[in-house]
């Protein structure tokens, strides 16, 4: 496969950047999309180039490190699938691809499509913890927890943190990553004693590292890597009521 | 944290003022059909019968109104300012046309309901028509004279259908959303809500649309 693609290059954080084309030669299909950009920077090392920085980790879809605006979607164009997890085979022969950072104020871009994401580690450091001391493992089944929450708090937990959320929503808003962490620790007996102070200390935080607010439009849900829900945002807001009542 | 500041709170205003208006242009259509079964001054003058409700919806939509209007500036300017440099390239999957534009639908509904009030509540947009001028045979304020006479002139009735278009779009985001913000949904629920919330809007655009249209279209006389 030969492809065009144009890459948003910025060489610092005070540069204003823009997007440089590219081109991507013999490219397999069976290649991971960040393989492709690996290719792409081979080729510009060798051609005494400056490679294109951007993030990765793990690529088996889930540490949450990699991720870039493919052709204006969070992660690209496959469902429930990290950038790394996304093949060459999902794109034709010929085709033109735009690759952007994660844009929001609060991910500031570091280097090319590399961006800081420090902003959602403050939102945790708010409150998405428990303040107990962990000792050694509990035993099993000593706190019993209904099979239906346990589900939920797991599908809740799986959220990677790599904030493709923030970059699909038209306000910027860290919303559904925050719900999330909300919803994992409030529906276990653990995470209730400190569940309404926990969604306003988040909430708050949120608002404070620059995400915009939510107002419903759900992008974040079709851009999750991990498929979590906007009924969580939902589940944070009644955390929110429950917390001013009590 | 003082309600009003956070993120989440001045959302649950936004819904709330947003629910209660709902509220209240469901029972003005209601009170406007009376026009199709050639009773709308008799509903007028009944209404007007009641004026202790009257003036007490009044002072209840009023803050309402102002609330809605000062947090919806202040949310779109908040959110506008959390993506400095935009997207070469976007792609929005599931956000919609009403969505994204609620600020602008908001701002011609605002605008829209301005010339309303001035038009039939206050009635110095068209004084000759005034219904308090004009009695109708059993006596009463001849409220649909004014609105026809009024609705039969071309521009006043493209005024009242881009309103209630803006309404429609407003609304069809607007309903599912203010659901979502108090967490009135659930895993079953939530696309019966969405649907519903869209049903709702085009069913109220009809209702309100037909007035015009009948008006204008001469379907609808005396």
């Amino acid at each position: 496969m030969n492809l065009t693609l144009y890459v948003w290059r910025q060489k610092d954080a005070a540069d204003t950047g823009q997007l440089v084309r590219y081109q991507a030669k013999n490219i397999s299909p069976d290649m991971s999309f960040l393989e492709m950009l690996d290719g792409v920077n081979q080729e510009l090392i060798t051609t005494g180039g400056e490679p294109i920085a951007f993030d990765s980790d793990c690529r088996e879809g889930i540490c949450g490190a990699c991720g870039q605006v493919v052709n204006g979607v969070p992660h690209g164009p496959r469902k429930l699938t990290t950038t790394c997890q996304l093949h060459m085979r999902n794109f034709r022969d010929g085709d033109t691809i735009y690759i952007e950072p994660f844009r929001s104020r609060a991910f500031p871009v570091i280097k090319d499509l590399v961006i800081d994401r420090g902003s959602l580690d403050r939102i945790i450091q708010a409150g998405g913890y428990i303040s107990v001391h962990t000792g050694g493992a509990p035993d099993g089944n000593a706190i019993l927890i209904p099979k239906q929450d346990a589900e939920t708090a797991m599908d809740a937990a799986e959220c990677i943190g790599c904030g493709a959320c923030v970059a699909a929503c038209p306000n910027g808003s860290a919303m559904l990553f925050t719900a999330a962490k909300v919803t994992h620790l409030a529906k276990l007996p653990q995470g209730r004693p400190e569940a309404g102070r926990r969604v306003c200390m988040m909430t708050e935080e949120m608002l404070k590292q620059g995400f915009g607010n939510c107002s419903n439009h759900y992008e974040c849900e079709a851009a999750c890597p991990k498929g979590i829900k906007a009924r969580f945002i939902a589940k944070l807001n009644r955390e929110f009521v429950t917390a001013q009542f009590t | 944290m003082f309600l009003p500041a956070s993120s989440v709170g001045r959302k649950l205003v936004m819904a709330a003022t947003g629910q209660l208006m709902t509220v209240f242009i469901i029972l003005h259509v209601a009170g406007n059909s009376t026009i199709f079964f050639g009773n709308l001054n008799a509903y007028a003058a009944g209404l007007h019968s009641l004026w202790v409700l009257l003036w007490a919806v009044r002072i209840v939509m009023l803050p309402a109104v102002i609330l809605h209007i000062i947090y919806a500036l202040q949310l779109t300017v908040e959110n506008g300012k959390a993506r400095p440099v935009d997207y070469m390239k976007k792609e929005n999957r599931t956000s919609t046309f009403a969505g994204r534009n609620m600020i602008w639908t908001g701002a011609v509904i605002g605008t829209f309901l301005v010339y309303h009030l001035l038009q039939y509540t206050f009635q110095v947009t068209n004084p000759a028509l005034s219904a308090y001028r004009n009695l109708d045979e059993a006596g009463r304020p001849d409220v649909f004279l004014m609105v026809a006479r009024t609705l039969q002139q071309p521009l006043i009735a493209a005024v009242y259908l881009l309103g209630v278009t803006a309404l429609l779009l407003h609304l069809s985001h607007g309903i599912q959303s203010s659901f979502q913000t108090w967490g009135l949904n659930g895993e079953r629920s939530f696309p019966f809500i969405r649907k519903g919330g869209s049903a709702a809007a085009t069913i109220l655009w009809l209702a309100y649309a037909a007035i015009p249209v009948t008006i204008f279209t001469g379907l609808l006389l005396r």
